[in-house]
């Protein structure tokens, strides 16, 4: 089968192995390394990382599965993660969420037909005191307003 | 009072340029006690001096962190693992993510003296998958203390040898839980496991392990450089040395990661000192005195000194110093289905009572607030919450329950008027 994966993963891993007494401890980072070069994780690409660590390809499911940052499914170039955990919520996440619905044209969940924004709601990320706060693909955004929601998702549209 | 108070960590927060190696070993003694560590002492001298310092761990339990590291055993053949609790996920804490964005330095320095104390060479650092740019942070921290010698073989001219990994987590409330969090580190679902044995036996890599927050580990330098006996000092109430970190959400007027000596606050003057008071003016309903799980307490319960002791006589818990502040705006029903919903989506499935148990909670709740509840469906709730409650592997369970029984002993008639149609969502 060809490869899913390129060089640069396995030479990542290379350099992680000597950091784990065994194999089956690269998986996490592995599924994260994969996840960078594909955006989501095919299942071709979970196959590959199992016969990489000498697993089957179930295994590696298995463990992914588990995980809400590794995507199963294809993912928008812009995955927005807006945090409705208690803090958020206190200072108005719900209607956040909301306004990105509408403002995106889609429900929570859902990615736009064309690609360019995933919503979805997100158990606290941890930034409770600067909430309410989302995460845009690996950087979160704080003490948001619609305003400054509404900035984003426009700066974002306008980079394309 | 906050005034005088003596800190340790945030007058280093805020400043981009203050987590580098220079402004550690200029401004904070960077590197020092491990210094004097491996040249000077023996482990069961660091040990010794951590059980004096009377610091109970950050992480939620408040286990005495000197006892945790006694507890590894020393003639032991296998490679032992001191791995940091940096999953930082019970709702409302995020203030390990200040140490690790600020003051990165300082916990790999306490991890050098943690891990000499129990004989690891090998450090982890358990991050939550979300902190991307904490992890790249800690990460540039690491090697640069590679690059100038405080890690890696001969540690400051010694014969001691120490590595540091950090692993990513990947979005799993459960991998806080020590167990979860070792299931994890090694390549698994992070299901928690049945204990005994318990990592000080068998940990990561079936290798006696200590699991500690990131901030109990951040203190160890300060514990060395002050010693143990001072350090507890700081600490205003029996059992409870050194300062705090708080993690300040909600309706307060300036929300934020403060720090106080250890009991010497009560949970009213946190709020009115660093929290400035309630967000514009309104009143106080109820306060959520350490992350989601902790049972909620109401307005005329926050005379309370914070601490471990003292919330746990008025039948809560400090847990991870997170505090959420409620305003009278607020409706508890709903706030507490967003709890319940958030442990239904965490609960990792392994034991029937948290795995079903979280759903039918949540479930309840919804058809409450939807009015679609029989007059007996509170009593329902409390009893699913008392079945699930000490029925399970980890805490997950109690985590769970605790708000449910809390809210609805306290909040009743607010829970009893959607019943009576009196409150309907929309």
């Amino acid at each position: 089968m060809e490869k899913q994966l390129s060089n640069k993963f396995y030479e990542a891993m290379k350099k992680l192995e000597p950091r784990y007494p065994n194999k089956k401890a690269l998986i996490l980072p592995a599924l994260h390394e994969a996840q960078k070069e594909w955006g989501w994780l095919p299942k071709e690409v979970l196959a590959e990382i199992g016969e990489y660590i000498g697993v089957h390809a179930a295994q590696i499911r298995e463990v992914a599965s588990f995980y809400t940052m590794y995507n199963l499914n294809p993912v928008g170039k812009n995955h927005l993660r807006i945090c409705t955990n208690v803090a958020c919520c206190l200072r108005g996440a719900d209607d956040l969420m909301s306004y990105a619905e509408r403002k995106l044209g889609i429900k929570c969940g859902e990615t736009t037909s064309d690609g360019m924004f995933t919503l979805s709601e997100e158990e606290c990320l941890g930034a409770c005191t600067t909430a309410p706060a989302m995460m845009a693909n690996d950087d979160y955004v704080e003490n948001l307003d619609i305003n400054s929601l509404n900035a984003y998702i426009e700066k974002v549209k306008n980079e394309r | 009072m906050s005034a005088n108070s003596q800190t340790l960590f945030v007058q280093h927060f805020g400043k981009d340029s203050n987590r580098t190696l220079d402004y550690f070993l200029k401004n904070m003694n960077g590197y020092e006690q491990a210094k004097k560590t491996l040249t000077n002492l023996t482990p069961d001298q660091v040990i010794e001096e951590v059980k004096k310092a009377n610091i109970r761990g950050r992480g939620g339990a408040g286990f005495p962190m000197g006892m945790k590291w006694s507890f590894i055993p020393k003639n032991s053949e296998k490679p032992k693992y001191l791995v940091c609790n940096a999953d930082e996920s019970e709702p409302g804490t995020c203030k390990d993510r200040q140490i690790m964005r600020y003051t990165p330095h300082v916990l790999i320095e306490g991890l050098i003296i943690g891990s000499y104390a129990i004989g690891c060479h090998h450090a982890y650092v358990y991050i939550r998958g979300e902190y991307v740019r904490e992890a790249e942070l800690l990460n540039a921290a690491i090697d640069e203390a590679y690059a100038n010698g405080y890690l890696g073989k001969n540690i400051m001219g010694s014969t001691y040898t120490l590595d540091i990994t950090v692993h990513r987590g990947a979005g799993a409330y459960i991998c806080g839980e020590e167990t979860g969090l070792l299931n994890s580190l090694e390549g698994k679902r992070g299901e928690p496991r049945v204990k005994p044995p318990f990592p000080a036996i068998s940990g990561a890599f079936a290798c006696p392990t200590a699991v500690n927050n990131v901030e109990s580990i951040a203190n160890v330098p300060h514990i060395m450089r002050m010693g143990g006996e001072e350090f507890a000092k700081l600490g205003k109430i029996d059992k409870s040395g050194g300062t705090r970190l708080i993690s300040l959400s909600g309706h307060v007027s300036t929300p934020g990661v403060y720090e106080m000596q250890a009991g010497s606050m009560t949970l009213r003057q946190i709020i009115d000192e660093f929290g400035g008071g309630i967000l514009n003016g309104k009143k106080l309903k109820a306060v959520i005195p350490g992350g989601s799980s902790s049972p909620v307490l109401t307005a005329d319960e926050i005379d309370v000194v914070y601490d471990v002791e003292p919330l746990m006589k008025i039948g809560t818990m400090m847990g991870s110093a997170a505090i959420m502040v409620i305003n009278e705006d607020t409706d508890m029903v709903k706030l507490l289905l967003r709890i319940s919903k958030f442990y239904a989506h965490e609960s990792c499935g392994q034991c029937t009572p948290c795995r079903e148990g979280c759903h039918w909670m949540e479930s309840i709740l919804h058809k409450i607030i939807h009015g679609e509840a029989k007059s007996t469906d509170i009593d329902l709730l409390v009893d699913v919450a008392g079945n699930i409650g000490g029925k399970t592997l980890c805490a997950l369970g109690d985590a769970a329950a605790m708000p449910v029984q809390s809210f609805v002993k306290k909040f009743r008639p607010e829970f009893e008027a959607y019943l009576k149609g009196q409150k309907r969502h929309g």
